[in-house]
């Protein structure tokens, strides 16, 4: 194993993990749901808006408002401020930023929101006005969305390294039975692989079930020093390790590797630990081939053994590989940017011990990764972080 | 492998006419290079002249090396399909209408990759062959090919959405009495139009080559004056709900410029015919056109006009005429803004002087009347937008992207 060079996160926590429950579609603003998430967050702090100095907010949805603007609209007075548009990384990099700002006295407490709405329209507008390469060179070829570009992704994927649909089928099912017990997953019926196979095609070889459901809600949590946590008699979650990483392997003709695998060897070392010592892994899950990437790029089996890996393991909450407790966005549901903190948020749950319904046994460290952006032909955000509860 | 196409029924008059709808038309700036490339049919990316990298989609700084001297540059067209996918929920009306629809991601031979339309004959893992083509939104969109020629490749259903192929259309050739009229007809009777109206003024007076004009079939002559509003509406209330391509073969040229003229009458003459030709033939035929856009395998597909290329840059000895060839290029500017809408297209011919009594006295080169038909029948197939036919015309291109100011001295000299 490899020694890292980093500065660890010593005595830096998350606390209060926050989930507005998510709805299908809302006549509400992002405003509206953000604004949610910091009552929830400084009424489970105990602490009134006055004591956050720090804010960090992700949206596709605010508009024209970016952190900045928010501050007014929610009265912060902060000195520490961010807005993160990473999309499905934006949780990892909110925690990264948060975490060496608390380290620095940069700020006492700081609030990682990210909230976003969704009207009937407003998907297509967000597909409509993703980015300029998209825009330019993506979104005129069919209006697929991500769809299609997740499917050209896949179609090689499942070429080059064997993977199945029921490989795929066996991560949507797992996750549907971990959303059973979630109590914010949109999805409320059982699916079964026959379910999952015969689904109908969206952008082949992405079917129905290999989807995420757009939906508004949002997610936050609080970074702080321990001192501080522990004067408010708050559960604690300590960071052991992140990695970020952006446009990496942009020579590999079609994806088939994130920027994790570029990292994953620092994000062990600065942890101390081993991916056979996590109790949990919260994948990000747009997509089961990208769950599956995550797999080998992160460290539990080698590339192209992901297929073999998903078959080889029981992925739901009481299986050999517990993976994405609350069901994840696909059964979940894809609240915008909130997406990207869905597993982080339920990460913090798990080893504080707080997941309720969904909690593994015993769990004391996990995995939270995040994965965004697929600007062109290919995801370029990424990013992971280890988190462990405080007995661990 | 490509089914034909088949030639559509006459159309149940009771029946909705689907109404056009656009593809995704925002583009960047920087994009319009493909749209460049796309009308003159030229297979363009931006390529680095510091480091020669080529690179894609668009950008304003290279990724090898960070110059800002990226240049569109004829590329090299071939590439391998590296993975497909078929669309069957896309997120518009446009490709909802049109699903299931494919599109790849392939690697160019040259270095980029490029998310692209597919021929349905392109197979994942082989070579193809890159084209950028306007799509109905009227922007420059990537199409790979199949490296060798397929049976029936022409009628690809997706390919078919970027051009304007006569096969199966019902086309009005608006002159003719020209000699480039009657081979435009012949030229795109032989590309499969279904029929081929031809516009004659005043058609009881006998014309040269009247007699093999009647004798083609699916050729109908119809009465048409375009100097006159009257006849022009006439025609079009008659005709004007099935003419899917129109060409506009106006032929009215006079020599000399503002001096050695005395009065306006011949100026009068050249407005009426060319450019208020083009305006009563617009009027009456565009708005139904527009309509007809996604009206099936017959829709309304495009608008020809042939222009000479002084249209561009003036030529004193025929100065008047290049004025209102010049004010009917403007024109058709409008036009094409105009029937965007609809996804119809505007095609314009530019030739330099062609093989007819009225350029009797200029030397040659001069254009064959069966090139510019030729050309014509090409452009529509391939869909483009801007067309140089003969030599004259595109050295008069070359040397205007070089510099206008020569060409202007020198056509002056």
């Amino acid at each position: 194993m490899q020694n890292s060079i980093r500065t660890p996160y010593d005595r830096v926590v998350m606390a209060v993990p926050v989930t507005i429950p998510y709805v299908r579609y809302s006549i509400e603003s992002a405003q509206w749901w953000i604004g949610r998430a910091l009552k929830a967050l400084v009424d489970g702090a105990g602490i009134t808006p006055r004591d956050i100095d720090g804010f960090c907010v992700s949206s596709f949805t605010a508009g024209l408002d970016s952190g900045i603007s928010l501050t007014q609209h929610f009265g912060l007075c902060v000195r520490w401020i961010d807005t993160i548009p990473l999309g499905g990384a934006s949780a990892i990099a909110a925690l990264r930023r948060a975490a060496r700002a608390v380290q620095a006295g940069d700020a006492r407490i700081v609030a990682c929101v990210a909230g976003d709405t969704n009207h009937v329209d407003s998907f297509r507008y967000t597909l409509e006005n993703f980015s300029r390469f998209n825009q330019d060179a993506v979104y005129p070829y069919g209006a697929g969305g991500a769809n299609a570009s997740f499917a050209l992704i896949a179609r090689n994927y499942m070429r080059t390294f064997g993977a199945r649909r029921e490989d795929f089928g066996k991560i949507a099912v797992a996750q549907r039975s971990n959303a059973l017990r979630y109590p914010h997953a949109l999805m409320k019926a059982p699916l079964t692989i026959e379910q999952y196979m015969s689904a109908r095609p969206i952008a082949d070889p992405i079917h129905l079930f290999d989807c995420v459901m757009p939906c508004a809600g949002a997610e936050a949590f609080l970074v702080m020093s321990e001192d501080v946590a522990a004067s408010l008699k708050l559960p604690a979650a300590k960071i052991l390790s992140t990695i970020e990483r952006h446009n990496a392997f942009g020579d590999d003709p079609v994806q088939v590797r994130g920027g994790w695998a570029m990292d994953v060897d620092e994000l062990y070392a600065m942890a101390g630990v081993k991916p056979d010592d996590l109790d949990f892994v919260q994948t990000y899950d747009d997509y089961p081939v990208i769950s599956m990437m995550q797999f080998e790029d992160l460290g539990f089996c080698r590339k192209g053994e992901g297929p073999d890996f998903v078959r080889q393991h029981d992925l739901t909450i009481d299986g050999s590989f517990p993976h994405n407790t609350s069901g994840g966005q696909l059964s979940v549901g894809q609240a915008g940017a909130g997406g990207a903190y869905l597993g982080v948020v339920e990460a913090m749950r798990q080893v504080l011990g707080q997941a309720g319904p969904t909690q593994v046994r015993d769990a004391r460290i996990g995995l939270a990764s995040g994965f965004g952006m697929i600007n062109y032909d290919r995801g370029l955000a990424s990013g992971a972080a280890i988190l462990a509860g405080p007995g661990a | 492998m490509i089914e034909p196409i088949i030639k559509p029924r006459r159309k149940n008059p009771l029946q909705r006419t689907r109404l056009p709808t656009s593809p995704p038309r925002a583009r960047s700036r920087a994009s319009h290079g493909f749209t460049r490339a796309a009308s003159e049919g030229r297979f363009m990316l931006q390529r680095c002249g510091a480091c020669g990298t080529f690179c894609y989609p668009a950008r304003d700084a290279c990724p090898t090396c960070l110059s800002a001297d990226l240049v569109f540059a004829d590329a090299p067209r071939r590439g391998t399909l590296l993975s497909e996918t078929t669309l069957h929920i896309p997120a518009d009306v446009h490709f909802r209408e049109r699903a299931p629809w494919r599109v790849g991601l392939v690697a160019m031979e040259c270095g980029p990759k490029l998310v692209t339309h597919l021929h349905a004959d392109c197979e994942e893992g082989r070579p193809v062959v890159m084209s950028f083509q306007l799509d109905k939104s009227g922007q420059a969109v990537a199409f790979a090919h199949p490296e060798r020629e397929t049976p029936n490749m022409a009628d690809d259903r997706q390919w078919r959405e970027m051009t304007a192929d006569p096969k199966f259309r019902r086309v009005l050739v608006t002159n003719g009495r020209s000699i480039v009229g009657q081979e435009a007809v012949a030229a795109l009777k032989a590309a499969g139009a279904s029929i081929v109206f031809v516009g004659v003024a005043e058609p009881w007076k006998p014309f040269r080559g009247e007699d093999a004009l009647r004798a083609l079939e699916g050729v109908q002559i119809v009465p048409l004056d375009i100097g006159d509003e009257k006849s022009v509406a006439d025609l079009a209330a008659d005709i004007g709900g099935k003419v899917d391509i129109l060409v506009n073969t106006t032929e009215h040229v006079r020599a000399g410029g503002l001096l050695d003229r005395q009065g306006t009458s011949v100026m009068r003459d050249e407005i009426d015919q060319s450019y208020l030709g083009f305006v009563h033939l617009a009027q009456a035929f565009g708005p139904a056109m527009r309509m007809r856009g996604s009206d099936g395998v017959n829709s309304a597909a495009a608008w020809v006009n042939i222009l000479s290329v002084y249209a561009l840059a003036n030529w004193p000895m025929f100065g008047a005429y290049s004025a209102s060839q010049a004010a009917c290029l403007s024109l058709s500017h409008s036009l094409r803004a105009e029937l965007r809408p609809g996804g119809v297209k505007v095609v314009n011919v530019f030739t330099g002087p062609l093989d007819i009594e009225w350029f009797q006295t200029v030397p040659p080169p001069k254009v064959a009347p069966r090139a510019v038909a030729a050309a014509i029948v090409s452009a529509l197939k391939r869909g483009l937008e801007d067309v140089f036919v003969g030599d004259v015309a595109e050295d008069i291109r070359q040397r205007l992207a070089a510099n206008p100011k020569a060409v202007e001295r020198e056509l002056g000299a």
